[in-house]
């Protein structure tokens, strides 16, 4: 068991809390700068997407975790972020300002997304965000001139100051560097008051304004911030396919984005790295099953569908803190082995009907 | 004419969009849960219509009521299975849970052989009939899906409101506490519920087969009756048929007036056109925190 | 004997109509800076209506509230919106409890400091030196409420797993964290047992003499409201019953008939005289 003694407010406000903090993810930062050389290529590669997921994860978990807004069309800002990336490198433009102002018109779409932010809440914003994410796609197909429509667009490798991002491990770098950047952004501002006032309107909304809390800033702010950060990791996405076409920015990609952050761990920094690790490893998992399922089960085109439902149902049933949640749990099993009680984590059940029962 | 002729095929698919848009409407006033499954058991709904049909030869009218039942009946052992436990949880969470069950119905019935992954026609009587009324052609799938929403609505009307069954499970909608006190079953409502909106959504799927065929993804069409449930307002039965008719309407009208791709997303459109004039739409009720 | 410059909040002819229902109509009331204020009534009186038309979360149909800014001039407070009033200077508890519930006592408190940041976003985003030291000066003043309230041992425990009396506490200092000049306190004692109560009638008269807060509140224990109130408000049925010291209203037969019904009424409950034994037995 460990026991913290706190002395000063340095130890509660710095990122790693103690020793133990400093030690692993001082070796989880060695192991991934070690990964190019240690890893084969297929797999760096699926480690990239790992991190560009993860960087849009940590976008929508910071809006849909953090502040608690539905958000059922965030594939909308990766594509915009794709976009814009495709058509300004395809102009000549250098990587560094494109990658800006592909977040920069993202965080401005947004805004204009989270506008219904201020007025609705709960399913009515989910089904604004929804119809938006519709909307945003079709724009995709449609602006020929622009996106070239339903044939796409291609990319051209990342190039800053002269070098050529081509080969696996250059990319992979340049992934790692803006992941951990994004992550640090993101702690950062969670130990400061703006992260205190998103979670504040998560809880409760009233009494966040209340304490002085400006709702409709702060929801706006949270939208463009999450939608900047899908915007980066959208480029990234661009150059790493090197092909972007309207539909890889649909309602299932939205779908997968939740799925991650749901199964991750909602409410955590943490969830959505091991969310990401989760949607990129499922196709992986069930490539290696199919050979041990009869035929017509494992060579069926339904498999992926049912797989994917079944793990989101049985988190939510079973484990509705994901992942992270999970983690928590086993870890202080054995932090305070054997005095560990089961319901430690009990979640409060909340309805939005106060009289409700069971 | 054109325009009464699409007026008149966007308000049978109003109609549909409203009977699944009823589904969802149901499902939260019982459960306060959104449902992303709708969609889906529709589809499955209109395959067993096609099973009972096809496989089994069943006449039609008994495969008809012989599908609604099983879906109803489906409906209530999924709400006893799956929602129950989780009801409490944040309302997030339960989304992606019914999404989840979305993905496997759509999964399994693809994994059918054979059968999940073509298209079927799903023989009807009044199949390829159509009827002239001076200029219009009149489709007998599309007056039937209109005549058979008006049946539906006008008997869940009158089951709400005169039957025992129908103003208990308005009461224990409307303030749960109060409705267990009153010696209300809350719970075997709540599988009732999803038991008829299931059978609703059944109707649907048994409804549209004609015109869109019978095929795994069907279900997708639930993703535009959100849009008309939003229309009406959430808590709202009359509502979500209404918000249906005007998305319908909408598209119908759109797709031959206004360039290329506003059909798509006219529904779309639509809801956020309402959210930003009515934001909780027509006949929805505001939601407030009482502190 | 005080002038009007004394006066912190002042309402005047305040009206809220809901649909058909008239809460609150034709309240009217000052409260002075430095005082104990309680507004007391049967339930339903409109009470709690008034702390939420004063920190703007419903709208007058008619009358104004003016209140003395940080500079001392009065400002309308029906135009300003309802997450400018914490800086003005106005904090509040809630009669069901609106803590932040995933979030530690201490997380609540320093979202309480809100209104104090002194760092934008950017700045937030790299944590640079200037959002350290607010940080830690943010701590020190929680801590300080943390002390004055004895919060020491709940403060890393999520408010989830808390018991009711302490989130009530919790609540309260979250609203004292802001530096508020005047406090809202919603039915502080609902719920409390004796000794809590106690404590509360004690931290009620140290805000006001050691932190020098005006407060302003809503309660239904007598005691307390003898105790510690310099004025009381009785409302009932949303307008104004009496006004005066805690002895006058409690006497006031419009406040006696409001809680207990008319005189005839509390007649029956007595005792006759000669008889032994229980109220209502006759021969």
């Amino acid at each position: 068991m460990r026991f913290l003694f706190k002395t000063s407010y340095e130890q509660d406000i710095r990122l790693a809390k103690h020793g133990g903090h400093v030690f692993w993810y001082g070796l989880l930062c060695l192991a991934l700068v070690a990964a190019p050389w240690v890893a084969p290529e297929y797999w760096l590669a699926q480690l990239t997407f790992v991190l560009i997921y993860a960087i849009v994860g940590l976008g929508l978990m910071l809006l849909a975790g953090f502040t608690g807004q539905f958000s059922l069309g965030h594939a909308a800002f990766l594509g915009v972020g794709a976009y814009t990336q495709a058509v300004l490198t395809g102009l000549g433009w250098p990587f560094a300002l494109s990658l800006a102002c592909a977040a920069g018109l993202s965080a401005a779409v947004g805004v204009v997304v989270g506008l219904p932010a201020l007025r609705v809440k709960g399913i009515y914003l989910g089904m604004a965000t929804l119809s938006f994410g519709f909307i945003v796609e079709e724009v995709f197909a449609r602006w020929e001139s622009v996106t070239g429509g339903n044939s796409g667009k291609h990319l051209v490798p990342p190039e800053i100051w002269g070098f050529k991002f081509e080969s696996t491990e250059s990319f992979y770098f340049l992934c790692l560097v803006i992941a951990v950047v994004s992550t640090l952004a993101i702690l950062n501002l969670l130990r400061s008051p703006t992260g205190r006032a998103f979670v504040a309107i998560r809880d409760s909304e009233i009494s966040a304004q209340s304490m002085g809390i400006h709702l409709a800033r702060y929801k706006t702010l949270s939208f463009s911030l999450s939608a900047a950060l899908a915007g980066i990791g959208g480029a990234l996405y661009a150059h790493k396919l090197q092909f972007i076409s309207p539909d890889q920015f649909n309602i299932l990609q939205s779908i997968d984005l939740l799925l991650m952050i749901v199964i991750g761990g909602l409410g955590s920094v943490h969830g959505a790295f091991l969310g990401a690790i989760f949607l990129i490893s499922m196709p992986q998992l069930i490539a290696l099953g199919k050979d041990w399922l009869p035929d017509s089960i494992g060579q069926s085109p339904g498999l992926q569908s049912v797989v994917y439902g079944a793990v989101l149902v049985a988190f939510v049933l079973f484990e509705p803190m994901g992942l992270y949640g999970r983690w928590l749990k086993v870890r202080t099993w054995l932090q305070m082995f054997p005095f560990y009680r089961k319901g430690m984590f009990k979640r409060q059940k909340s309805f939005q009907k106060s009289d409700r029962l069971k | 004419m054109q325009f009464v002729q699409l007026l008149i095929s966007g308000v049978s698919q109003g109609c549909i969009y409203g009977l699944i848009a009823l589904g969802f409407v149901l499902i939260y006033k019982a459960t306060e849960t959104v449902s992303f499954a709708q969609g889906e058991l529709m589809m499955l709904g209109a395959f067993c219509g096609l099973a009972l049909m096809t496989v089994l030869g069943f006449p039609f009218w008994v495969a008809v009521l012989a599908s609604i039942l099983a879906m109803g009946l489906f409906g209530v052992v999924l709400e006893r299975a799956v929602i129950r436990p989780i009801l409490g949880q944040p309302a997030f969470s339960i989304v992606m849970l019914t999404i989840g069950i979305g993905y496997v119905l759509r999964g399994l019935v693809t994994m059918i052989p054979n059968i999940g992954t073509e298209t079927h026609t799903l023989p009807v009587p009044y199949k390829d009939m159509s009827f002239r009324l001076g200029a219009l052609v009149l489709n007998a799938e599309q007056l039937v899906v209109i005549g058979a929403t008006a049946v539906l609505c006008v008997l869940l009307f009158a089951m709400f409101r005169y039957s025992k069954l129908g103003i208990a499970m308005q009461a224990s909608s409307q303030n749960q506490l109060a409705a267990y006190y009153m010696g209300i079953p809350v719970q075997r409502l709540n599988g009732l519920a999803w038991g008829l909106a299931a059978a609703v959504a059944a109707v649907a799927g048994l409804l549209l087969a004609p015109i869109t065929f019978v095929h795994a993804n069907m279900g997708l069409i639930g993703l535009k009756a959100f849009p008309a449930a939003v229309v009406g307002g959430f808590g709202s039965l009359p509502g979500a048929i209404v918000g249906g008719l005007v998305i319908g309407i909408v598209e119908s009208l759109s797709g031959f007036y206004l360039p290329d791709g506003f059909k798509d997303t006219a529904a779309y459109i639509v809801v956020l056109i309402m959210l930003m004039v009515k934001p909780n739409g027509l006949f929805g009720e505001k939601l407030r925190k009482k502190v | 004997m005080t002038s009007n410059d004394d006066v912190l909040l002042s309402a005047q002819g305040l009206s809220v109509r809901f649909g058909g229902v008239l809460a609150v109509n034709n309240v009217s009331f000052d409260v002075k800076r430095g005082e104990v204020f309680t507004l007391i009534g049967p339930n339903g009186a409109g009470k709690t209506t008034v702390f939420n038309l004063i920190s703007r979360i419903y709208t007058p149909t008619t009358g104004t509230i003016a209140y003395a800014g940080p500079g001392g001039a009065m400002l309308p407070l029906s135009t300003q919106p309802p997450h400018k009033v914490a800086g003005l200077g106005i904090a509040r508890t809630f009669q069901n409890i609106e803590l932040f519930e995933h979030a530690s006592v201490l997380h609540n408190l320093l979202i309480g400091r809100h209104t104090r940041r002194e760092t934008g976003l950017w700045a937030e985003m790299l944590f640079t030196r200037k959002v350290r030291d607010a940080e830690v000066r943010a701590r020190e003043k929680a801590e300080q409420v943390i002390d004055f309230l004895d919060l020491q041992h709940y403060r890393d425990t999520l408010v989830a797993g808390l018991p009711y009396g302490v989130r009530k506490v919790v609540e309260l200092a979250r609203a004292l964290c802001t530096e508020p000049q005047l406090l809202l306190l919603d039915e502080p004692s609902s719920g409390l047992n004796v000794e809590e109560t106690d404590d509360m009638a004690f931290w009620i008269q140290d805000i006001q003499h050691e932190l020098g807060i005006t407060v302003l509140m809503v309660e239904h224990d007598m005691s307390l409201v003898s105790k510690v109130s310099d004025r009381v408000l009785a409302m009932n049925q949303g307008e104004v019953v009496a006004l005066g010291t805690p002895r006058e209203v409690q006497t006031h037969p419009g406040v006696v008939e409001a809680y207990l019904g008319t005189i005839d009424d509390v007649s029956s409950l007595r005792r006759h005289p000669g008889h032994a034994g229980s109220l209502g037995a006759r021969a």
